[in-house]
């Protein structure tokens, strides 16, 4: 990755992409990049994510992308699988890197939150959603809360700019400093 | 350090900082000196015009190659002093610092009132801090709305205690302190009251346009609307230096 060589020789960058406990808005951000897309396109592969509609994470992947913290068990499991199939794994958003607002429910006991979002403020039928739902973690956790992460983009979203920057630099074999084109907040 | 009028006689010394050699009055501080020379430190707690607690570290500097650090706002310039203010160790002090301070209490810079002005915020990025490496602490603590123009949220304090020391030093009126230890430190108004049922507090507004985060802020602000103006404090302090 920081070796001066280009991520993949030849052959095009795979990039795998998900969301996990996140609006979706550091995707759209990615999409903002708009017609730089175009060349994007030319040196990358998008081998799995909400963008695309493969359904399945290949085994080996050479750039992996996570938005949204660690909630729920299957963001837990995504999470992992992502790690053990990607090269180099990068947090993309202040969810991903440091909670951010799906967190802002740790101060509070797990069983206090469920009460307040599905009884509490409910008129009619008020229900614990159980099935075909995953279960809540205790605590949301940052996803290098729970696996190693290489790369942290955080911004809330970050600006399509600092995407763009990050992802040429990646592929072109160098490593991003992403302080100098985002912040927490951005 | 209090505030004294300027003496007319003070020596001067020279020093080397980051290998320039400079000149500087004897009764300054390193932070000063690297202030008027564009040498930048990061800093939290200093503030030109009040007094020095040198409590965040982050101006932490090494002196005469000694281990011992120095923070630079607490430190007087010395003959033939030579200093170092940016280290690969001081870096990495610098950065754990800000990392402990995100993670002891609630900093949302996306959802705060401060975004985008907020100088916690600033620093994380002039230090690197790209993420938090220890766990995050997840304590919530409480936020006091009574006053009816301004806010203090406690999830937002890095307990630089700026705010006690405008209210005593500059106004006069010392509505805030300090209470508790560790974890559980914060600062309070009128020993504790709810701000709103102070005496002391004139609602002259000073501790919240010198907090540097979103701890203290006028009411009715929305995320990213709460724009400080620290200018008055300069002014203050040096009219009533020149005395």
């Amino acid at each position: 990755m920081s070796n001066g060589q280009p991520m993949s020789k030849g052959t095009r960058v795979t990039v795998a992409t998900t969301w996990l406990d996140g609006c979706s808005g550091c995707h759209m951000s990615f999409l903002d990049m708009d017609e730089r897309l175009v060349d994007l396109a030319e040196q990358i592969d998008i081998v799995y994510s909400p963008f695309v509609d493969a359904k399945e994470l290949p085994e080996q992947v050479d750039l992996g992308i996570l938005e949204g913290s660690i909630s729920n068990e299957e963001d837990l499991h995504k999470a992992r699988e992502f790690r053990a199939r990607c090269k180099v794994l990068l947090s993309l958003g202040d969810c991903a890197v440091n909670g951010n607002v799906p967190a802002m429910r740790n101060p509070f006991k797990l069983d206090d939150v469920i009460e307040r979002a599905y009884r509490d403020n409910v008129d009619l039928n008020p229900q614990i959603p159980t099935e075909g739902v995953p279960r809540l973690l205790a605590t949301v956790r940052p996803v290098h809360g729970v696996v190693d992460v290489d790369i942290f983009v955080p911004g809330c979203p970050p600006q399509a700019d600092a995407i763009h920057y990050v992802l040429t630099e990646l592929i072109a074999g160098r490593t991003p400093d992403p302080s100098q084109v985002t912040r927490f907040g951005a | 350090m209090p505030i004294r009028a300027q003496q007319p006689n003070v020596s001067v010394v020279t020093l080397n900082i980051d290998g320039q050699d400079l000149s500087a009055r004897a009764d300054e501080t390193i932070i000063e000196v690297c202030r008027e020379n564009k040498i930048p430190i990061p800093s939290l707690c200093w503030m030109d015009g009040l007094s020095v607690v040198g409590a965040c570290r982050l101006c932490v500097v090494e002196v005469d190659g000694g281990p011992r650090l120095q923070a630079a706002c607490a430190t007087r310039v010395r003959e033939g002093m030579s200093v170092q203010t940016n280290t690969d160790k001081l870096q990495r002090y610098r950065r754990t610092l800000v990392e402990l301070l995100f993670a002891e209490r609630n900093h949302v810079c996306s959802v705060c009132v401060s975004n985008g002005h907020c100088e916690l915020q600033w620093l994380a990025q002039k230090c690197g801090v790209d993420h938090v490496r220890m766990p995050y602490r997840n304590t919530g603590y409480s936020v006091d709305s009574s006053h009816e123009m301004f806010r203090v949220d406690h999830n937002r304090c890095v307990l630089c205690t700026r705010c006690v020391r405008v209210c005593d030093e500059i106004e006069g009126a010392h509505t805030w302190d300090v209470m508790g230890r560790g974890s559980g430190c914060q600062v309070v108004t009128d020993l504790a009251k709810p701000w709103g049922e102070s005496d002391s507090c004139t609602s002259c507004g000073k501790c919240v346009q010198v907090c540097p985060t979103g701890a203290l802020v006028k009411q009715g602000t929305s995320v990213g609307e709460m724009v400080k103006d620290q200018q008055f404090l300069s002014i203050l302090a040096r009219r009533r230096s020149n005395r």
